[in-house]
């Protein structure tokens, strides 16, 4: 099957994502990225873990987990990226059924979320900050800065990602190339999704409490 | 060796078919996010309440395991045939990262009673 | 778009190489800078044991003695093992399971040159101002504190070669899993291809740690974080923690090609199916499993409880088993067999005594009581060394040997080979074998002399002339290729007579397509059935002769890479007040990297297609009038 080839919805394939073995490698390929990606953050969370409000002798109340989270923005930020899966869902949705308007405007409904997501993110940091609560201030928040920050770097690099997405294949239409493309890309912002829900339990609620 | 797939030929018939399946598909995510949407309403919910983090913290643990297998299973479709080998790469590297976890939350710091 | 048409010459010959996507090419270039890396972490070695063959000596300082010292098993594990294993997979696996290319092309020539520009990276340190010097494992507290760029450039040159690693481990991974030839089911895959299936599975999952280690430990130096900073709040054991969780799978992504190699060897001489192969199957996937539960057992004397101790004692010494359960295959495929002992099956059996004597040391430091005894010690030297050299050193000098004819259609000196191996071989048990004693005597690791009251000078005197028999055997190793190349002689294809996989049904040169037609494999050791029926052409083929699809040749990756490695000297001098144009490095390097990425993504790579008249015409140029396989 030519990648070339034009399709209309009829005679698009069920799997468009592995039509081509080319498709088939990137799809397996990334799937293996993303396990790799699990014990990458693992690593992260358990550093986080093991320095939980940990800080230097003079280190008192005011930094740690239970004074310092402010809940009402986390739920906001996890509703924000929750709700951006879903609209990834809705574009491989679209197009598995040849719809690629309906593909193009769904993903950048995402990339909309998302960079909300990140302005949030950055607000709260640069709110922690003017607190006092720099990166260097105690290992509690370098470790607390690396973790979030790891994570909202991916949500970074799936922004840029997802849009150049969308401005290179605007003029091209689907095709049998960019299928995986696609598809790939709504996996790795599905596992962002799947960092941050630990982060917002383990992090922010578990920290709370 | 790339591109010997045959081509689709559908028959209307067919096309409806796999229109619908896809339509029921996106119904049964739509559940699934208005699920995740709730589990985590509730473990927001709970924390706030106040309750004793021995109850909460493994209830939002649960919660969030429970997000993650939904994400995984319907979201990226793990649940469908031929994914054999990736559940395995995945579950290889969730056990890998629980070891991980637990070594420092146990063995880190010098007073824990091991 | 013709393939076929060539240009000669040096300058085309070096840009063809630069811009190869081509797995067998990779492989030699895997092959050629690992060998580069071997000899300088040799070199390296050399040093140190000339300062240690006697006692008080002054050869070097003892800051000089702990830079050689971290700079041999950095190069060792990372620039010279792995790539040299890398190079054999790349040669070989493909081949082994009836593919035209590896899954991601661009990604393999990418992962190499990561890798050899990392390894450039932490090389350099030697003529910039020092190289690290807090031992290869790297230890925070010591290595935090440790003056000058060393450590920097040590954290940098690994994170470099690190991704380079992983991606070929993905790569690898793809290619078993999606690009088997018809017939080739998991249960038919010779075992190199398996073990590299599962070192490359191990590498996923070990590298991120890691890759994380190195990033904390780069944020402490550079942003002035508090991960390792007990003053802070921080805990040095999590540096140890991290680096162990990869290093102890690392040394398994090392040994398990290894045993595929010697798996291979002892088949094809023995002239027999490999005894047990499911178990060898089972046992490789039971090694890479446990490899992931133990690696506390490197830090028994760091005070993690009893508990903790006697989970990863026990642990430890569960992988005994189907370590064992291998040693007793190897040796039951040869009874009964017709061995021939050529130069690879030579170091085989070699390898079969010298690694179980460094096993046996292993589960004997697994107790974790007797580990407080011999802990930094020069027993531990001895026990990785024996496993390290005696397994994989020898597993690549004699695949080196078994596989020089698929690589380069020539046959290296067996009379030469012959006395090479054991040069090489009692040269290593005479280093090695007399290092246990000087451990159990009290002798430390890691120290640049010794007082001449205390009893060590003669096993230190035997160890270092042990040392200058192996460099002896690796210079006419040397000698060998140089001495083949030059004579150039043709052997052709399956030069062993003995071939039983798909590698060597292959027509000698192998074309640059590996297989005009997809074969179709009938069972394990697949050529060897072939020969049984009587079957010239070494192979039945799933598929007419028809157009090949091949992927398009590519620059990026080498500017990509150009591009992080200008960035890593920003980013390292960037700590540094004095430089304010380090940050132009970074920028620029970034800009690099992130352009090619962006003309990467941009732009349609759909590779080409060979054509059948195409093929016809290569096959003639390559095997004249009569054609391949005939």
């Amino acid at each position: 099957m030519d990648v070339n080839k034009e399709f209309t919805a009829q005679t698009w394939p069920d799997h468009p994502e592995q039509a081509t073995l080319e498709g088939k490698n990137k799809f397996v390929g990334f799937w293996l990225f993303l396990a790799c990606e699990i014990v990458l953050f693992a690593s992260l969370f358990a550093t986080y873990l093991a320095l939980k409000n940990r800080g230097p002798a003079s280190m008192g109340e005011e930094f740690t987990t239970q004074s310092l989270f402010e809940l009402p923005l986390v739920f906001a930020m996890t509703m924000v990226l929750l709700t951006s899966s879903l609209t990834s869902v809705y574009a491989i949705y679209h197009m598995k059924n040849h719809n690629f308007k309906g593909t193009q405007t769904w993903m950048g409904i995402t990339v909309i979320l998302g960079a909300v997501f990140l302005a949030l993110e950055i607000y709260e940091f640069n709110h922690y900050v003017h607190l006092g609560f720099h990166y260097t201030h105690s290992a509690f928040s370098s470790a607390f800065y690396t973790l979030v920050g790891t994570h909202g770097a991916h949500v970074l690099l799936g922004l840029c990602w997802i849009t150049s997405l969308i401005i290179r294949n605007n003029k091209r239409g689907l095709n049998l190339y960019n299928a995986p493309k696609y598809y790939v890309a709504a996996l790795y912002w599905h596992f962002i999704d799947v960092v941050w829900v630990f982060i917002f339990t383990v992090v922010y609620l578990m920290g709370a409490m | 060796m790339a591109h010997h797939e045959e081509a689709v030929v559908r028959t209307p018939v067919e096309y409806a078919y796999e229109r619908k399946k896809r339509s029921d598909q996106m119904k049964m995510q739509v559940v699934t996010f208005a699920l995740m949407i709730f589990l985590t309403l509730i473990a927001f919910i709970a924390v706030n309440a106040g309750f004793s983090p021995y109850y909460v913290a493994p209830i939002i643990l649960v919660f969030a395991g429970i997000q993650v297998v939904l994400q995984l299973y319907y979201f990226m479709h793990m649940n469908e045939p031929n994914m054999g080998f990736i559940s395995f790469f995945m579950w290889s590297g969730i056990f890998i990262a629980f070891i991980t976890v637990l070594c420092f939350v146990t063995i880190i710091w010098w007073h824990t009673a091991w | 778009m013709s393939s076929i048409a060539k240009k000669t010459g040096f300058g085309a010959t070096v840009w063809d190489y630069i811009t190869t996507v081509d797995h067998k090419k990779i492989g030699v270039m895997y092959l050629l800078a690992g060998t580069f890396f071997f000899v300088l972490g040799g070199i390296e070695a050399l040093l140190m044991r000339i300062q240690l063959m006697r006692p008080n000596n002054d050869f070097v300082s003892a800051g000089f003695f702990n830079e050689l010292m971290t700079m041999h098993g950095t190069t060792m594990i990372f620039l010279a093992a792995m790539p040299l294993l890398f190079g054999f997979m790349n040669a070989v696996v493909p081949l082994q399971i009836g593919a035209r290319d590896v899954a991601f092309p661009f990604l393999n020539s990418l992962g190499f040159w990561l890798f050899f520009f990392g390894g450039v990276f932490l090389n350099l340190s030697w003529f910039l101002g020092g190289a690290p010097d807090a031992g290869w494992t790297s230890y925070a507290s010591l290595s935090l504190y440790s003056e000058g760029h060393g450590i920097d450039f040590y954290v940098l040159g690994l994170q470099i070669s690190g991704a380079g690693t992983l991606i070929s481990g993905i790569n690898f991974l793809v290619t078993i899993i999606n690009m088997r030839a018809p017939g080739m089911t998991y249960m038919r895959m010779p075992l190199f291809t398996w073990t590299t299936f599962v070192a490359s599975a191990l590498i996923l999952f070990a590298f991120p740690p890691l890759t994380i280690g190195l990033a904390l430990m780069l944020f402490d130096r550079m942003f002035g974080a508090n991960f390792f900073d007990h003053t802070m709040g921080g805990n040095t054991i999590i540096w140890e923690h991290l680096f162990w969780i990869f290093g102890h799978p690392e040394v398994y992504i090392l040994v398990l090609p290894a045993f595929g190699l010697f798996s291979e060897i002892f088949a094809t001489f023995s002239r027999k199916r490999l005894f047990g192969y499911s178990s060898m199957v089972f046992a490789t996937i039971l090694i890479g499993f446990l490899g992931f539960m133990v690696w506390a057992h490197h830090m028994f004397t760091v005070g993690l409880g009893a508990t903790a101790n006697a989970i990863f004692a026990v642990a430890t010494m569960a992988i005994a088993v189907p370590t064992g359960m291998k040693v007793f295959n190897w040796l039951l495929t040869m009874w009964g067999g017709s061995i021939k002992v050529t130069v690879p099956m030579l170091y085989a059996l070699g390898f079969i005594p010298s690694f179980v004597a460094g096993g046996v040391t292993g589960v004997m430091q697994a107790a974790a009581p007797l580990d407080y005894q011999l802990h930094d010690s020069y027993f531990i030297v001895a026990h990785f060394h024996y496993v390290i050299v005696g397994g994989i050193v020898l597993a690549l000098f004699g695949s080196a040997h078994y596989y020089w004819p698929l690589m380069f259609n020539q046959m290296l000196d067996e009379r030469l080979g012959k006395v090479t191996f054991w040069f090489f071989f009692v040269g290593f048990h005479c280093t090695f074998f007399v290092q246990h004693f000087l451990g159990l005597m009290g002798m430390p690791r890691r120290v640049a002399t010794y007082g001449a009251e205390q009893g060590l000078d003669t096993f230190n005197l035997i160890s270092t002339i042990g040392a200058a028999l192996m460099a002896i055997g690796v210079l006419m190793l040397v000698i060998n290729v140089v001495k083949t190349a030059i004579k150039n002689e043709k052997v052709g294809r399956d030069p062993w007579g003995d071939g039983r996989t798909l590698e060597w049904a292959i027509p000698q040169p192998v074309p640059f397509y590996n297989f005009r037609q997809t074969p179709l494999v009938r069972g394990l050791d697949t050529y060897w059935i072939e020969k049984q029926e009587g079957n010239e052409e070494g192979m039945t083929y799933a598929e007419p002769l028809g157009d090949i699809h091949m992927p398009n040749n590519s620059i990026l990756p080498f500017i990509m890479t150009i591009g992080l490695f200008i960035a890593s000297f920003g980013a390292l001098y960037n700590m540094d007040a004095d430089k304010p144009w380090s940050i132009f490095l970074l920028i620029g390097g970034l800009s690099i990297l992130f352009a090619c990425m962006f003309a990467r993504s941009f732009k349609d790579d759909h590779g080409y297609h060979v054509h059948v008249e195409d093929i016809l015409a290569e096959e003639e140029r390559l095997y004249g009038k009569k054609g391949g396989n005939n």
